[in-house]
């Protein structure tokens, strides 16, 4: 689905992405590891468009979107999700999600006057699938609620609902699941296998709790120093001895020799 | 002199003291404070979601104002006329017009540029310097740099004079039509665009770009349009502004320059990026600055007694100095509370 090319993105002397390719499946929860500092957030920014990269290629389904701006990659289905919650703060939730998709009838001035009927429909049709976004990530109760005055936790849910406002094709997720407690990553994690086997998106997440990861992702891609280290399921990237010593630390490898 | 026997001589002092205050302070300071609100609503606008300060806003302002005195012009020459209110208000729409073909394409040649480049704010501030002269030549030479009237109709709404006759009190109230149509003209103008922001989708698209740029970007809103919409906004705002100073007072374009301290003053100090705080933003001024440059005694004399009336004019300052009072009530606010009264975006 998405195939990426000897991609560098640079800044100043730092190479924080050095050559990455990898490929995510069409269909998969393919999980995003690495040590702080791997490229990781980097490469999604890459992706995403929201950094041009400075050499390399970004395919989605075989068409070259390398550079495109994030609005017009968000209309090709490729949409994500922040490390640190982003939302509308002075709009309530359900105003939050309706923003979702852009590029409405309304957002043109002369429709404001003179489209009228068509927006008013467009806002119930989208009205109703916020509430059912809001009813199936269970904080409906916080509908009229402002966003700037969620939990952490509640504005990641917030993240992954805005994403269900559209038919997306692939979705990235930056740790969504840090800084949320056990219950709601359930519900997260419930609402990711979800939207993956009924809607049948695409999944491409960063994370760092081994668990979760082990839970959702199938294959798990290992970054280290801007490079992908090693790919494969999450037995197999915990057997590999290279992953063990870059990520998990050389403590950890004594420990499980010991 | 008591004219009117039922009123003892204190309650007539009173009423003159009013009087007076509302004819040379509360009056002036109500058709100000609108038109520096209209003009901080502008500058508060393009801070917020384009996220510099626009400096060539007085300039934008001076040329809504002198498109719309062209087309004022034209009207009286072919004598279309709105009987006792001033033609102008009919060439506003059309002031507004080329003023958002010029900031359109000021945009489209100046600022794109910029913005592609992701330029830091500090550069598109000395870039809208540059735009500022730019637009400042292009007035003066289209109208030329002097004085123009352009206000028909009828002058006043109450003359001093009729006030005069009416109450039969010694001090006079004039209330002139320009500076009621200010004031009803600006309250439209906020409520059209309170109405906007917080009610229309395209208005919710301006607050979301405002509120989390790459979060609006990642939601698929198209920032082009979100960029072309709040210039279209601004344009409405300055020309609107700056129509209504002319006509309030009268038309010169270096008095437009000058006019840009005070709305900078207003917008901060009602806090950047925040409507409300603008408007506010904009009486808090208007009012210090011309309570602060009236000559009081003139109100005194009616309320204290004889031997404490005032010898000299109690005027705290003279009106020379009138922009210090913008800048120390800015820096005042601006060590207490950077945010501005209402919470804007820090400076």
């Amino acid at each position: 689905m998405i195939k990426v090319e000897n991609l560098h993105r640079h800044f100043g002397g730092f190479r924080a992405v050095d050559g990455s390719s990898l490929e995510i499946r069409e269909g998969s929860i393919t999980g995003l590891v690495g040590p702080n500092g791997a490229g990781k957030t980097t490469l999604f920014n890459v992706i995403a468009g929201v950094l041009p990269p400075t050499s390399g290629r970004v395919t989605m389904a075989g068409i070259d979107i390398t550079g495109m701006p994030p609005h017009a990659l968000f209309h090709k289905g490729l949409l994500r999700t922040f490390q640190i919650a982003h939302e509308f703060g002075s709009m309530s939730v359900r105003e939050n999600l309706m923003m979702v998709p852009g590029g409405q009838t309304g957002e043109v001035l002369w429709n404001t006057w003179f489209g009228r009927k068509r927006i008013a429909d467009e806002e119930r049709v989208l009205q109703a699938k916020a509430d059912e976004v809001l009813e199936f990530l269970t904080i409906d109760h916080l509908r009229d609620e402002k966003a700037g005055n969620l939990s952490g936790g509640q504005k990641k849910l917030l993240e992954l609902g805005r994403t269900m406002m559209v038919d997306a094709r692939i979705v990235f997720l930056d740790e969504v699941g840090a800084g949320v407690n056990r219950t709601l990553l359930n519900t997260i994690g419930d609402a990711i296998i979800r939207l993956n086997r009924e809607r049948g998106y695409t999944f491409c997440m960063i994370e760092h709790d081994m668990e979760f990861i082990g839970r959702l992702c199938d294959p798990v891609i290992v970054m280290a120093e801007g490079k992908v280290l090693a790919q494969g399921t999450i037995e197999e990237i915990k057997a590999n001895e290279q992953v063990i010593e870059a990520y998990l630390g050389t403590g950890l490898k004594n420990k499980g020799a010991a | 002199m008591c004219a009117n026997r039922f009123w003892g001589d204190r309650d007539d002092e009173i009423l003159n003291a009013i009087v007076v205050l509302s004819n040379y302070v509360l009056i002036p300071a109500v058709a100000y404070g609108s038109q520096l609100a209209l003009g901080a609503l502008g500058v508060t606008l393009i801070y917020g979601i384009l996220r510099f300060s626009n400096f060539a806003h007085g300039d934008t302002m001076a040329f809504g104002a002198m498109a719309t005195i062209l087309v004022t012009w034209l009207f009286q020459s072919w004598g279309i006329s709105l009987g006792p209110l001033p033609t102008a208000l009919l060439a506003i729409p059309f002031g507004i017009m080329a003023t958002a073909a010029l900031l359109l394409t000021t945009d489209r040649l100046v600022y794109r540029f910029y913005r592609q480049k992701k330029a830091p704010p500090v550069i598109l501030v000395i870039v809208s310097m540059g735009v500022m002269f730019v637009m400042n030549g292009l007035v003066r030479f289209i109208i030329g740099p002097n004085d123009q009237r352009f206000a028909d109709g009828e002058r006043f709404i109450i003359s001093a004079r009729e006030f005069k006759k009416m109450t039969g009190l010694s001090e006079g109230l004039a209330f002139k039509t320009t500076q009621g149509i200010t004031i009803v003209t600006a309250i439209i103008v906020v409520m059209t665009l309170f109405w906007f922001l917080n009610r229309t989708r395209t208005g919710k698209s301006m607050r979301a770009f405002s509120d989390n740029e790459d979060l609006a970007l990642l939601s698929g809103i198209n920032p082009d349009r979100v960029v072309m919409v709040t210039w279209i906004i601004v344009a409405a705002l300055a020309a609107t502004a700056g129509a209504l100073y002319g006509l309030d007072k009268s038309f010169k374009p270096f008095t437009y320059l000058q006019l840009l301290l005070p709305i900078f003053a207003a917008a901060v100090v009602g806090g950047l990026g925040n409507p409300v705080g603008a408007i506010a933003g904009g009486f808090v001024i208007a009012f210090s600055e011309i309570l602060i440059t009236y000559p009081l005694k003139r109100v005194l004399k009616y309320l204290l007694p004889e031997n404490l009336e005032p010898s000299t004019l109690v005027q705290l300052l003279s009106t020379d100095y009138k922009f210090a009072v913008s800048f120390t009530i800015l820096i005042i606010v601006l060590l207490f509370r950077p945010t501005g009264l209402f919470k804007g975006k820090s400076v």
